[in-house]
């Protein structure tokens, strides 16, 4: 496996990964703490509260194991070049994430709940396809460059995933935000994740055909590169999508995310910081204009500024026809209680916030329980697979590969600020979830085949170049040790 | 394309670094404002998370604590002879709260006061599982039993407050008709029931009111011995037997309305002794008004008057009002007009004399405990006022003695004990219309001198007919029996 981990020759210099090791190992090494972490913690949250650890700790265990070993494998056969790091630090989020919502499950205030169903069993079976997807990813797709084949047909199959929600009968409105559909038999999916991936893989695509004619037919204006009239065209439309999302939708993370996704890849794309300025001007019209008339952004965004007040609004019988809910009041007081320390796994009262505590809302129950310590070293673990991915836009080397690594990177960081940013109180709240934490296959799956495709890009960016051309400069000075 | 790309690469780090920065606001700096605030559920349920630490009376707790089947508050308070000891305990409900001593020392009894840090620093290094402080209470639980049965057994509403001279220690304090705290402690639909079912809305005779501190009523003759008090302390008369010089009938001042006496009863120019043995209202309508409104106001503030009295429970402020015209003060120096007083006022005049003229400020917590019974705070006997000189107290003693010996207040006699009293039988409502109030006010006195126990008791009768309620009939018999039940627990 690792041939050229100890290859005799070191072309010191050659940019580039030629004559790196693959580091497999080291991400097995990784794999056994991502693994292991869980299942400590799984048996702490049995210990704290039920005094014994949880019967079914082995079976997870080896059940987590196996799952972690499926997905090395896969990368050591098929990827073996690919990130160390990435493999392993959505195995531990994964797992944690299973081990919360398990924990969760014991609550007696959310099994007194109507609709309650055990969760953990069936997002361990969502982990297993995420799993299969993951690896599904790296069996089939051998070389990313063959999305960009797909870039039209990416962009309608992103158009019906997020026009799907509003299709009557299949769409379902849950808490007011429109972002769901129920398959008879499978449940509720969530196409926008899905959506996000395809949607990148169209942008990565059309960019990079187009990226020139942004780029360089501009003027300029006070120190910035204005396009020209009739290159605004994409990114108007997109803004126009995101606009209709965030209408028809009412969902103002989703519409943020991909907006902001396509203004990222834009600006790598283009090279044009005046992309940047119109982005963030047009999202700024788009939901101020939108929030002025749209009833739901305008409680998600009162209930932001005053969560004390939305908490008592929901605690007596109001007649202003708004729903309204004390989730984030109770989010931040799960944060508040946690403190620096976190009450420890288990101890804590997160399953007051009820409704979608272990999807939504899930990263306050690791506020509660871990603390401050806990949050910062979960943020720090999504910075760097959010670094990772961007590590690997850098080291690809053909620009399809960049724009596709970057978007996607963006996009999973604008997620993870989306929502983190709103459980705390940040930003106003959305109906998006935190990445392999909470609780729904849309999610896990979309997530794992994200993954999949980062690592599938580095595994390329990584690879040793084929029988590399011998550098005359080098030979020069090379020393010719007596062997 | 890289130049962007690493731009891209510091603006996701700057999310990251806003994350950090927001969530070490959240969990750091706001932690303890989110953590405490009363809204948080988290903090009624870490209050209900461990037992409750007792409330002691003669060292037996009259608390306990068990754990509820339902709902996320884990223990749930009970109460012994929750009716009798309402008073003093107050009550502690996961859906309503707490009062009293269950609120004042909830800290304590939570075992989440700051003098208990140390400990339960020291509990949770070793691991053992938090636990709640005691409250000993000064009450005395025969005196209180004789007293809440006394009260019982009347039938009305009533109240009973019994004192230690010397240190003002709270022996008994009852009130009648009272409720059981533990009908309503947990947080079910049966507590809230009980709940509503006590409140005064829908309970007339108002069973959760505290007439013991928190009802102020006409003291009635009672008061004579504070007027008595502010004769001798201001030097109008120097001794108990002296001739009073006062007419009968006694024309108010300002007024052609004579000051009536209850009954045909010889009050004319009799001494001080003789009109307190009478209950004379011509002679002390007379004292008030010849002293005038600033000194019986003084006296009467002395004597805890005008003053809320922390036990550390509150109690209403008596009343003896100011800024009254001479036949007003009259009126309010035989306890009418507006002077109103709690029955623990009324308790402090009679303990006051008892005392040598010393009033103790009435406390009801002896000592605070942490949870392995160490001492966290005792209370030390505090002096309030000295309402009388020790000459003039004796001789109001006697003057009371007498009342208990030959006067209206024979009921209370105890054998081999020298008792000293004074009834009083107040008017209230429209034109005198309501039943009476019937007052008693004593204390008792051991052949050392020295005084164990004042009284003071008031019944509001209103299935009595009027004649039958006086101070004499109705509420000494309760004090007798209350400082009898003191007196023997002494042995």
């Amino acid at each position: 496996m690792s041939s050229t981990s100890n290859s005799p020759t070191h072309h010191t210099s050659t940019i580039g990964a030629i004559g790196a090791p693959s580091r497999r190992n080291t991400e097995l090494a990784l794999l056994v703490f991502a693994v292991a972490i869980p299942v400590f913690a799984y048996a702490n949250v049995g210990l704290a509260i039920n005094s014994h650890v949880p019967a079914g700790l082995l079976e997870y265990g080896l059940g987590l194991g196996l799952l972690a070993g499926v997905a090395h494998l896969a990368v050591r056969k098929f990827a073996p070049y690919a990130d160390p790091l990435l493999l392993p630090l959505a195995t531990l989020l994964n797992g944690l994430g299973l081990v919360v919502i398990w924990r969760l499950d014991q609550s007696r205030l959310l099994q007194s709940l109507p609709h309650f169903a055990p969760s953990a069993p069936r997002q361990l079976l969502y982990t297993a396809l995420g799993i299969a997807m993951f690896s599904a990813v790296l069996i089939f797709l051998k070389d990313h460059r063959v999305l960009q084949r797909y870039t039209y047909i990416s962009m309608f199959c992103a158009l019906v995933l997020l026009i799907l929600p509003l299709v009557p009968g299949l769409g379902a409105d849950i808490y007011g935000a429109k972002i769901w559909i129920r398959v008879p038999g499978l449940g509720s999916l969530q196409p926008g994740e899905f959506a996000k991936i395809v949607l990148a893989i169209f942008f990565a695509g059309y960019l990079m055909v187009k990226r020139d004619a942004l780029a360089l037919a501009s003027r300029r204006f006070m120190g910035l590169y204005l396009p020209r009239g009739r290159d605004l065209g994409p990114i108007l439309v997109v803004w126009a999508i995101s606009i209709l999302i965030l209408v028809f939708e009412t969902d103002l993370g989703t519409s943020l995310l991909f907006f902001g996704m396509f203004v990222i890849m834009l600006y790598v794309a283009t090279e044009r910081t005046s992309w940047i300025v119109f982005g963030l001007l047009m999202s700024a019209v788009g939901a101020v204009g939108v929030a002025s008339f749209e009833s739901h952004i305008q409680t998600r965004v009162n209930a932001w500024l005053n969560p004390m007040r939305e908490y008592q609004l929901s605690r007596q019988i109001t007649h202003d026809g708004v729903l309204h809910s004390d989730q984030l009041q109770q989010s931040l007081w799960a944060f508040g209680s946690g403190g620096t320390l976190g009450t420890g796994w288990g101890q804590g009262h997160s399953d007051l916030i009820k409704f979608a505590a272990n999807s939504d809302f899930v990263f306050a129950t690791f506020g509660e329980e871990l603390g401050l310590a806990g949050i910062m070293a979960m943020l720090l673990i999504y910075g760097l697979i959010v670094e990772r991915g961007l590590r690997t836009a850098l080291a690809a080397r053909d620009p399809f590969g960049k724009l596709l690594a970057v978007g996607l990177s963006g996009a999973f960081a604008l997620q993870v600020f989306v929502v983190a940013g709103g459980v705390m109180g940040l930003i106003p709240l959305t109906g998006m979830t935190m990445p392999f934490l909470a609780y729904g296959g849309s999610s896990v799956l979309a997530n794992w085949a994200l993954i999949g495709i980062l690592i599938r890009i580095s595994d390329t960016a990584r690879r040793p170049a084929p029988t590399p051309a011998t550098n005359p400069d080098a030979e020069m000075t090379q020393v010719v040790r007596p062997s | 394309m890289n130049k962007p790309l690493r731009r891209i690469a510091i603006f996701c780090g700057l999310l990251v670094l806003a994350l950090l920065i927001r969530d070490n606001y959240l969990q750091y700096v706001k932690a303890d404002e989110l953590a405490g605030q009363k809204d948080n559920r988290r903090v009624a349920i870490e209050r209900y998370a461990h037992p409750r630490g007792d409330i002691i009376v003669d060292g037996n707790p009259i608390t306990g604590s068990v754990e509820s089947k339902s709902g996320d508050f884990k223990y749930r308070r009970t109460y012994k002879d929750g009716p009798m000891w309402a008073p003093v305990t107050g009550y502690s409900s996961q859906a309503f709260d707490a009062n009293q001593l269950e609120k004042i020392e909830d800290g304590i009894l939570t075992g989440n006061d700051d003098r208990l840090f140390f400990r339960n620093t020291l509990d949770m290094i070793t691991g053992k599982p938090r636990q709640g402080g005691n409250v000993v209470t000064t009450l005395n639980a025969a005196a209180q039993k004789a007293a809440y049965d006394g009260l019982k057994s009347r039938g009305g509403k009533g109240a009973v407050v019994a004192l230690e001279p010397s240190t003002g220690k709270i022996l008994a304090l009852a009130s009648y008709p009272s409720y059981d705290p533990s009908s309503f402690s947990g947080n079910t639909n049966t507590d809230a029931k009980n709940w509503n079912k006590v409140q005064k809305k829908n309970d007339p005779a108002d069973p959760t009111l505290n007439r013991a501190l928190r009802e102020t009523y006409p003291p009635g003759s009672t008061f004579k011995v504070v007027t008595a008090a502010a004769a001798l302390e201001n030097g109008l008369y120097k001794s108990a037997d002296e001739k009073t010089n006062s007419p009968l009938p006694w024309i108010m001042p300002g007024t052609t309305t004579p000051l009536k006496n209850e009954g045909n009863i010889q009050c004319r120019d009799v001494s001080l002794r003789e009109a307190l043995r009478l209950s004379c209202n011509s002679v002390f309508g007379k004292v008030g008004s010849d002293l005038g409104n600033d000194k019986m106001l003084e006296e009467a503030k002395k004597f805890g008057f005008d003053a809320e009295q922390f036990t550390p429970v509150r109690s209403n402020a008596s009343v003896f009002s100011d800024n009254m015209n001479k036949s007003q003060t009259a009126l309010s120096s035989i306890g009418q007009y507006n002077t109103a007083a709690t029955p623990l006022q009324m308790a402090m005049v009679a303990s006051a004399v008892a005392n040598d003229g010393k009033l103790m400020q009435p406390y009801m917590v002896d000592e605070l405990q942490s949870p392995n019974v160490d001492p966290v705070e005792k209370t030390q006997p505090k002096e309030l006022s000295r309402p009388l000189s020790p000459a003039n107290a004796q001789i109001l003693q006697g003057m009371m003695e007498t009342v208990v010996k030959s006067g209206t207040g024979t009921k209370a006699q105890i054998p081999n004990v020298v008792v000293g009293g004074k009834t009083g039988t107040a008017q209230h409502g429209v034109a005198n219309s309501a039943n009476p109030y019937a007052w008693f006010i004593s204390y008792a006195k051991l052949p050392d001198g020295s005084s164990p126990v004042a009284v003071a008791v008031v019944i509001e009768d209103e299935s009595a007919n009027r004649d039958d309620i006086s101070g004499g009939g109705l509420a000494a018999p309760i004090a007798k029996n209350v400082m009898n039940a003191v007196i023997n627990s002494k042995k």
